[in-house]
């Protein structure tokens, strides 16, 4: 089943943001919160709409607010992926 | 003029009638130098930068010339954070503003909160940004733009830039009158230290020197479709034929010169006067440069005596440099006043060239010198100016007159005075 990887987060968000001062973004730091990894909004919604336009899937825009840290913005992509591959 | 609020402002309220501007510290990014000194040395020389277009295949295009800043390494002077949501002019503007501060020994976060502000001037926007959002809308579809495009082509964003990098959070804006507005931002600096603000970092940049913005330019007119760099802008000379393109631009220090003192800051000069106008005049349909170079020395109560240098707008056009010429010599006499144009070995750069004259008028008055205009130049002899060209030129220099005319019909005319 088609999954967005950490790595794979970790890889859009750099690119999106940049790296130089942001923590490390891994197993380690999957509940710390995406501002203070360095991450603002506005680099969570260019990377979401990287992630809708590859998987072509609409995440929902009031639950992408309330992901505040990689694990629960991974759990709200998957599940997308998830839920569209089960319809 | 279009003015944008882009930061709450809520100044500290203290009396500030009578508060004098000083400048206390220069940023340059321009064409013969990345930083003050180098550019300066450039300017000093007379050394000519325009040369033919690298940033991008120019070849097929009528004009062929700019002067590009060269060398800039972005990462140098643009944290890796900023750099995926950045047009390269608010890139240039960075480095001068971190420049500027570190000149000016000023430190931001030892200020109040909200007592210091960002008005900068921008005339293009973010060309080079937006030309590759709208090949990729075009060619990929909507999805395949980036979120940044949302803000990183607006005029605004180099002053939003700046403002948050350096917490600069008090009153600020932009400014977009084209060639004027390195002027008028100075201008409406100034006004925000009289509602009580310590400081502002002001001037203006512009940068567009890709195809999409090199095609606006060309619609706009004006620019010299010569491909040899030093016949292409001749400002003042009978063979005048257009002007070339350039990008960079200056930011300034501005404080409360009480201010400014009583921290022991080093003032390289003040502004004395500020001024702006519009064409056409009523009724004449009279330029009306004149006016607010007139407007200008009457806020700075000063007579054209006291004015020993001017730096021109110096088009390059002829019809446009006979009226400067002929204002020149209504307000100083024929032949009565130093005028110089250094931007005709650097292009013109937009809202950056008035803020670059600035600069320039600065580290002029600073060193008793006039740098000067292209050693190429011949002065027509219907425009009766006392062009400094070829090399500069010591002087007595007490206050330089600053004029600049933006697209569209605007005028902006600033007197600044030497610290000593």
């Amino acid at each position: 089943m088609e999954r967005l990887e950490l790595t794979v987060l970790a890889d859009l968000l750099r690119e999106a943001a940049g790296d130089d001062e942001g923590a490390v973004l891994d197993e380690g730091t999957l509940d710390t919160s995406f501002l203070d990894l360095g991450y603002d909004s506005l680099a969570l919604l260019q990377v979401t709409g990287v992630i809708e336009r590859d998987h072509d899937v609409l995440l929902d825009e009031e639950a992408l607010a309330e992901a505040q840290t990689p694990r629960q913005y991974l759990d709200l992509v998957n599940g997308a992926l998830a839920a569209r591959a089960a319809a | 003029m279009t003015a944008v609020t882009v930061a709450p402002s809520a100044p500290a309220q203290r009396p500030a009638l009578g508060v004098r501007a000083a400048v206390t510290g220069l940023g340059v990014v321009a064409p013969g130098g990345i930083g003050v000194r180098t550019w300066w040395e450039t300017t000093l020389r007379g050394e000519p930068v325009i040369a033919p277009v690298t940033r991008f295949d120019a070849s097929g295009y009528p004009a062929t010339l700019a002067g590009e800043v060269a060398g800039f390494v972005d990462e140098d002077h643009v944290p890796a954070k900023l750099l995926p949501q950045t047009d390269r002019v608010t890139r240039l503007s960075l480095a001068a503003a971190a420049e500027a501060l570190g000149d000016a020994h000023l430190d931001p976060q030892s200020l109040p909160d909200y007592a210091m502000g960002v008005v900068t001037a921008n005339s293009t926007g973010g060309f080079e940004f937006g030309q590759r959002e709208l090949q990729a809308l075009w060619s990929k579809g909507r999805r395949h733009v980036g979120a940044y495009q949302s803000f990183a082509w607006f005029y605004a964003a180099n002053s939003g830039q700046i403002s948050i990098r350096h917490g600069l959070r008090g009153p600020s804006g932009v400014v977009v009158s084209e060639q004027a507005g390195g002027l008028d931002a100075v201008a409406q600096a100034r006004r925000r230290l009289r509602t009580g603000v310590c400081a502002v970092l002001t001037g203006g940049f512009d940068s567009a020197l890709c195809p999409w913005g090199w095609t606006a330019q060309l619609a706009a007119g004006g620019m010299s479709t010569r491909g040899d760099a030093d016949r292409a802008y001749l400002p003042f000379d009978a063979d005048a034929s257009g002007h070339v393109a350039g990008e960079g631009g200056a930011l300034l220090v501005l404080e409360d010169a009480d201010v400014a003192y009583a921290r022991g800051a080093t003032v390289l000069g003040t502004v004395e006067g500020c001024a702006a106008t519009f064409d056409p005049a009523p009724g004449t349909g009279a330029p009306r440069l004149i006016a607010a170079a007139r407007l200008a020395l009457a806020d700075a109560r000063i007579d054209p005596a006291d004015v020993d240098v001017v730096f021109a707008d110096a088009a390059g056009e002829r019809d446009a440099d006979r009226a400067e010429a002929a204002a020149l010599a209504e307000l100083f006499g024929p032949y009565g006043v130093a005028v110089t144009a250094p931007k005709s070995l650097t292009g013109r750069l937009g809202s950056g060239g008035s803020a670059l004259d600035l600069a320039a008028a600065l580290c002029a008055l600073r060193e008793q010198v006039i740098p000067p205009t292209s050693g190429a130049v011949r002065v027509a002899d219907d425009c009766p100016v006392d062009l400094v060209t070829g090399a500069p030129r010591p002087a007595r220099l007490r206050h330089a007159l600053v004029l600049a005319r933006g697209r569209g019909g605007f005028n902006a005319a600033t007197v600044v005075r030497g610290a000593s």
